[in-house]
């Protein structure tokens, strides 16, 4: 993305609220804006799955358009060249510490529990997993 | 001048010296709070607990050991566990969560001898930036444009913290930064914020969103003040695998708005014609501040700023998919009955416990991180996350501090912005320094045409908070910037 088209694509983003989002992609231009790799309703459903999050056919039918509108604008970046670097992990460079191999916690059973849904008997409690 | 008017700094020497006591300021303040209802700021108020530390410290004064933050109550972002008091992160999800534990950043401020006033409200899990996300409903900011009654965001995610400092029902609050959390709200509401150094603040105890960005900081009405408040919520915790084991410097002693010798670095990357011009000559403004001040400006390049934003919402949403999924009906929080099997009760507490901002940047994060997509975008990501952190490195050869605008656009209106993606431009500015964990402050420079605060922005090299702050004073000093909300609630 060259530079003038950072400033068109932040100056669309910055136009009036009244210009729907897709509206307002859609002015970039379809070679500005690559088309996303489309998520189907079918690999969102499947995302939720494994997000553990029951979603309604209507709440991916909204959800869709909007993965696909961020996900195709973070695909911008596999026009960096990256070759030979390195992927960051640690943001200020330090060694991970070792501490001594001590218990240094422990017998807080109640706190621990405190907060649970349902306890029983000292336990999380969960519904039933085997018949 | 009332004590709700009084900076931080203010209120210690004064209670120092005996003009008042610490119960006093936190009479005033309880007060002012349970008179603001109408702000949506705190989403708990905990007036016996300010009593009680002020009782401590009227103590300490007479026995001639007044600690650091004696007599001084503040607000603190929900996101912070506070034992016994409802810690809810903003999310339904979370509702009557009450830690049986303080997070280390609360507990230092306990031990500097801070009392709290109540927990503020917040965007839920910290992802927004205009607390609309909140499950509380959206903090309305004490500011308005001038002729208005339209209901304006404080931004966000600290938005309830920088109303509260603002709106002087609070002297100063906790904040956290994962992409411009304290920056940008700070901005919004004509007061200080500053994000230390990653590993700076220990994230022991505070609800996570992105744990390699996330990171904690003051707000408040001053730059002393922040410096104040930075050094004592500041320190190494072995809790916390990526706190920096180093002391904590002496912010507040050393402040000093001389800047002579001292390079500031102008990003020719920030400057986008776009965005408004006010806001654009508010940065020329502070640029001949610290020309004023004894500085040098020197142009930069920061090439790969436009990249900073896409590559922020592949990890961030990474890190919070798998942060979040303890959120689970089991050990905490809440759990939807009525449902059959676990797998089923999961999914349905995670329906109905997380909010719609939540969800979609679960579904994104889940998405970039499941098989096949992996390395296309999290770790391209994580690549070009080095490029950004590099392009800092290669900057601070040239200069000791970056100024740029905090935001793009003063506060906006409740509920004007609809489309995701344009909310996440609120923090093209901000999300940068994130990505590389610099230092980064923002500081009221002046008002808008419709009389709301703007922001400027310094980022500094790492560990190097004091230029931050001292540009910061420096600006702060020139700016004279006094204007409050006037008070409407």
């Amino acid at each position: 993305m060259e530079s003038t088209e950072w400033q068109c694509w932040i100056r669309t983003i910055l136009a009036p609220e009244s210009l729907g989002l897709s509206a307002r992609l859609a002015a970039l231009g379809p070679r500005r804006y690559p088309p996303p790799m489309s998520v189907s309703p079918e690999q969102a459903r499947h995302i939720a799955k494994l997000a553990r999050i029951a979603m309604s056919d209507e709440e991916l039918a909204r959800l869709v358009p909007e993965l696909n509108a961020i996900i195709g604008w973070v695909e911008q970046l596999s026009e960096v060249n990256t070759d030979g670097v390195e992927p960051l992990t640690a943001v200020i460079e330090q060694k991970l510490r070792l501490r001594d191999d001590k218990v240094t916690d422990g017998n807080i059973r109640d706190d621990v529990l405190a907060n649970a849904p349902e306890a029983q008997h000292g336990f999380f409690a969960v519904p039933k997993v085997i018949e | 001048m009332s004590l709700t008017s009084k900076t931080i700094a203010e209120l210690r020497d004064g209670f120092r010296g005996g003009d008042f006591s610490a119960r006093e300021i936190a009479e005033a303040y309880n007060a002012a709070v349970a008179a603001a209802k109408l702000l949506n700021a705190y989403t708990v108020e905990t007036p016996d607990e300010a009593l009680a530390a002020a009782d401590i410290a009227d103590q300490a004064r007479l026995g001639g050991q007044p600690l650091p933050l004696s007599g001084i109550p503040l607000g603190i972002k929900d996101l912070f566990a506070t034992i016994g008091v409802d810690t809810t992160a903003g999310s339904h999800i979370l509702q009557g969560f009450r830690p049986t534990y303080e997070s280390t950043v609360t507990a230092n401020l306990r031990k500097a001898g801070a009392g709290m006033l109540g927990k503020l409200n917040m965007d839920e899990f910290a992802m927004g930036s205009s607390n609309e996300t909140s499950t509380y409903g959206p903090v309305i900011s004490p500011w308005r444009r001038r002729g208005s009654n339209v209901g304006l965001t404080p931004g966000g995610s600290s938005g309830g913290s920088a109303a509260a400092v603002s709106a002087l029902i609070a002297p100063g609050a906790t904040g956290t930064d994962t992409g411009g959390s304290i920056r940008q709200p700070a901005a919004f509401a004509g007061i200080c914020g500053i994000k230390p150094t990653y590993g700076r603040c220990s994230r022991w105890g505070i609800v996570s969103f992105a744990s390699s960005l996330d990171q904690a900081g003051p707000m408040a009405r001053s730059v002393r003040d922040c410096a104040i408040l930075l050094e004592a919520m500041a320190g190494f915790d072995p809790n916390d695998s990526t706190s920096l084991d180093l002391p904590v410097p002496q912010w507040e002693a050393n402040l000093s708005s001389n800047l002579k010798g001292k390079r500031v670095g102008i990003p020719k990357e920030y400057r986008i014609d776009s965005v408004p011009a006010e806001i654009n000559a508010l940065w020329d403004q502070g640029i001949e501040w610290l020309k004023d001040a004894g500085a040098t400006p020197v142009e930069i390049s920061l090439p790969h700023t436009k990249y900073a934003l896409p590559t922020y919402y592949i990890i961030a949403p990474a890190e919070a998919s798998s942060n979040l999924a303890r959120y689970d009906g089991v050990r905490y929080g809440l759990r939807e009955e009525g449902v059959k099997t676990l797998d089923d009760m999961y999914a349905a507490t995670r329906a109905a416990g997380f909010g719609a901002e939540v969800k979609r940047r679960i579904m994104i994060g889940t998405y970039v991180l499941s098989a096949g997509f992996y390395d296309a975008y999290f770790t391209k990501a994580q690549r070009v996350r080095a490029l950004i952190k590099q392009d800092f490195a290669k900057a601070f050869e040239q200069c000791d501090v970056i100024l740029t605008p905090t935001a793009p656009s003063a506060a906006f209106g409740i509920g004007e912005t609809t489309d995701p993606l344009a909310m996440y431009l609120n923090d093209v500015f901000a999300v940068p320094a994130s990505l590389a964990g610099l230092p980064a402050m923002s500081v009221p420079g002046g008002l808008d045409g419709q009389g709301l605060p703007l922001g400027l922005h310094l980022i500094g090299n790492e560990l190097d908070e004091q230029t931050v702050l001292n540009a910061g004073l420096a600006i702060e000093e020139r700016a004279g910037f006094a204007a409050r909300p006037e008070k409407w609630w």
